[in-house]
């Protein structure tokens, strides 16, 4: 048995206070997103409370602030996700089928990812350049609903299909092995034990892609999403608003009334996100206990 | 006995590792064998030369003949489909799908287009009471397969094996990380299949080779030693590498 030495206990503490320390700084770093994000929400509710009544909802923009709502920028919204969601999951989780599954791993295959992981970062207002040129001009869709719903599925496309190869990747071997060894083909495989296994995953990162989409602003003005819509679409060649737009309208006017109506649409904003954030964690519990 | 497995001068390359070398083979048929070796020597790469598993590994390379039923599996009149349902294979971890247990069971049949309930009802019965697991489980077939022991998991796996109906059954240190009972179940197990299928397994413990297997296999570098009947192999080896081996001289 070795004696206690005081310098031991001296290098003990020493440790322990910079444990402390660094305890302390990591909480301080946590607080002040939090802090942040609380006065926000604070700051946004206290304006915009008074002018988050039904009428926002049913009415659509005017001049008057008193009567002015945002209808067709909540269905312009609702119609490009309802258009983004399945069109992005389609060619998203295909394509990371086939990098993941299928793809040899040679140079292209990773010249196709080394683009796809850049694509993730472009900043989105690139995505309304190319999205202007391809759409509203190649293909003639005009300053339309599809227009802007195309331009969004590309600026969401890298991030799902990033988000379906972890997923997929996260799928032990052995599961694979086990379907394969009863006879399974590479389809029956992907689609009866992986897919399944990496569904969880990959609708998490399909919900946060479309709430990026949904408070995406930049590409959609390139595209030319009006500001001011007195209808709703009928057509995908309509025009349309969106509600990032019709917040960044009623910012930019003059009169404090606006922004009121801009905070109240910023909380029809922040509530959507909220409610998509939930249904990612509960989809991922429900599938989770199925296990 | 039969020869069902017969392998005639099989090389294969991982890329330009040369994992087996000039390996020549027969395994009869309806019985039990070993395969053992010193860790590296290429037990696991012959065995999934067998199922074609090591075709998903990039770079592999096979020349020479490996024959099941007197058809060389690699040629192309055979799929690999039809090939890993003849011969289906148990692993060293229990891998069973996140699934009930009777989905598991009734996985491959399913692939192989089985839809019929009652049918399916029926295998999922046979092959649980063929892994001597019926009893066990028969009141909870809707239970996850992670609910169950590890050992129990793994008479799944045989169970799900057995039920797409194969003639062999690979097995790949399938009781390596199993506890001595369950272990011993699965012994048994294996003596009791062997009436009906041919069975080969890999398995670094001698003790369990020279108790469960007909005939057994010496692997040393990629290349086949020495295989013999078991009990002449244990008592009285031809090669000094054998001998060394299984004194536990080296390895
Ligand atoms: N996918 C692979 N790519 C390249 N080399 C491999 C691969 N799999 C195995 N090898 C090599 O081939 C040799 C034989 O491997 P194998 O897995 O067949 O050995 P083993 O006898 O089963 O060993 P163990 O008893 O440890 O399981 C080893 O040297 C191994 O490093
Ligand atoms: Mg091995």
């Amino acid at each position: 048995m070795k004696e206690w030495k005081q310098d031991d206990r001296k290098r003990v503490a020493n440790r322990r206070r910079m444990d402390t320390t660094l305890k302390l700084l990591f909480l301080a770093a946590t607080s002040i997103g939090i802090l942040a994000l609380m006065v926000l929400i604070i700051d946004i509710v206290m304006d915009g409370l008074g002018h988050f009544t039904p009428d926002l909802f049913t009415n659509y923009p005017s001049r008057r602030p008193s009567s002015a709502g945002m209808k067709s920028a909540i269905v312009g919204s609702i119609y490009m996700l309802l258009i983004i969601l399945p069109v992005s999951f389609v060619f998203g989780v295909g394509a990371a089928i086939y990098l993941e599954e299928y793809a040899k791993k040679n140079r292209l295959t990773r010249i196709f990812q080394l683009n796809i992981s850049t694509l993730a970062g472009v900043p989105s207002i690139v995505y309304g350049i190319l999205g202007l040129t391809l759409f509203v001009r190649w293909f003639m869709l005009e300053r339309s609903l599809i227009s802007g719903a195309f331009t969004m599925t590309l600026l969401v496309l890298p991030i799902i299909i990033v988000a379906a190869q972890e997923a997929l990747k996260a799928v032990p071997k052995a599961r694979r092995d086990a379907s394969f060894a009863l006879g399974a083909t590479k389809w029956q495989t992907v689609s009866r034990s992986v897919l399944p296994s990496a569904l969880p995953g990959i609708l998490t990162g399909v919900i946060l892609a479309m709430s990026r989409a949904i408070g995406e602003t930049a590409p959609l003005v390139m595209i030319g999403a009006l500001t001011y819509v007195a209808f709703l679409p009928e057509k995908l060649t309509d025009q349309f608003t969106v509600i990032p737009i019709q917040i960044y309208n009623w910012i930019s006017r003059p009169q404090t009334e606006f922004h009121e109506l801009a905070a109240a649409g910023i909380m029809v904003l922040l509530i959507m996100l909220i409610i998509m954030n939930i249904t990612a964690v509960l989809l991922r519990n429900k599938f989770q206990k199925n296990i | 006995m039969n020869t069902i497995i017969e392998i005639d001068k099989l090389n294969l390359f991982y890329s330009d590792f040369h994992a087996l070398r000039n390996v020549s083979l027969e395994i009869p048929e309806k019985a039990i064998t070993a395969f053992i070796g010193p860790s590296g020597c290429g037990k696991s790469t012959l065995l999934r030369t067998f199922n074609r598993m090591n075709d998903m590994i990039q770079g592999t390379r096979i020349e020479g003949v490996c024959a099941i039923g007197g058809t060389d599996i690699y040629s192309d009149e055979v799929d690999v489909e039809t090939l890993r349902k003849r011969v289906g294979m148990v692993f060293q971890q229990p891998n069973p799908f996140p699934k009930s247990i009777y989905d598991n069971i009734a996985y491959g049949p399913r692939l192989h287009g089985i839809k019929d309930r009652k049918k399916l009802d029926e295998i999922v019965e046979t092959s649980l009471r063929s892994a001597a697991l019926w009893e066990e489980v028969k009141d909870h077939l809707k239970r996850s397969a992670f609910s169950i022991s590890g050992g129990q998991q793994q008479r799944l796996c045989i169970a799900r094996a057995l039920a797409v109906e194969p003639d062999i059954l690979l097995m790949d240190e399938a009781t390596s990380a199993l506890d001595p009972i369950s272990t011993l179940k699965i012994e048994e197990l294996a003596q009791e299949l062997k009436d009906r299928y041919t069975i080969v397994m890999v398995t670094h413990n001698m003790h369990q080779a020279a108790r469960v297997s007909q005939q057994t296999v010496f692997f040393l570098n990629g290349e086949v030693v020495e295989y013999s009947d078991t009990e002449q192999l244990f008592s009285n080896p031809n090669d000094q590498r054998t001998e060394d081996y299984i004194s536990g001289r080296f390895g």
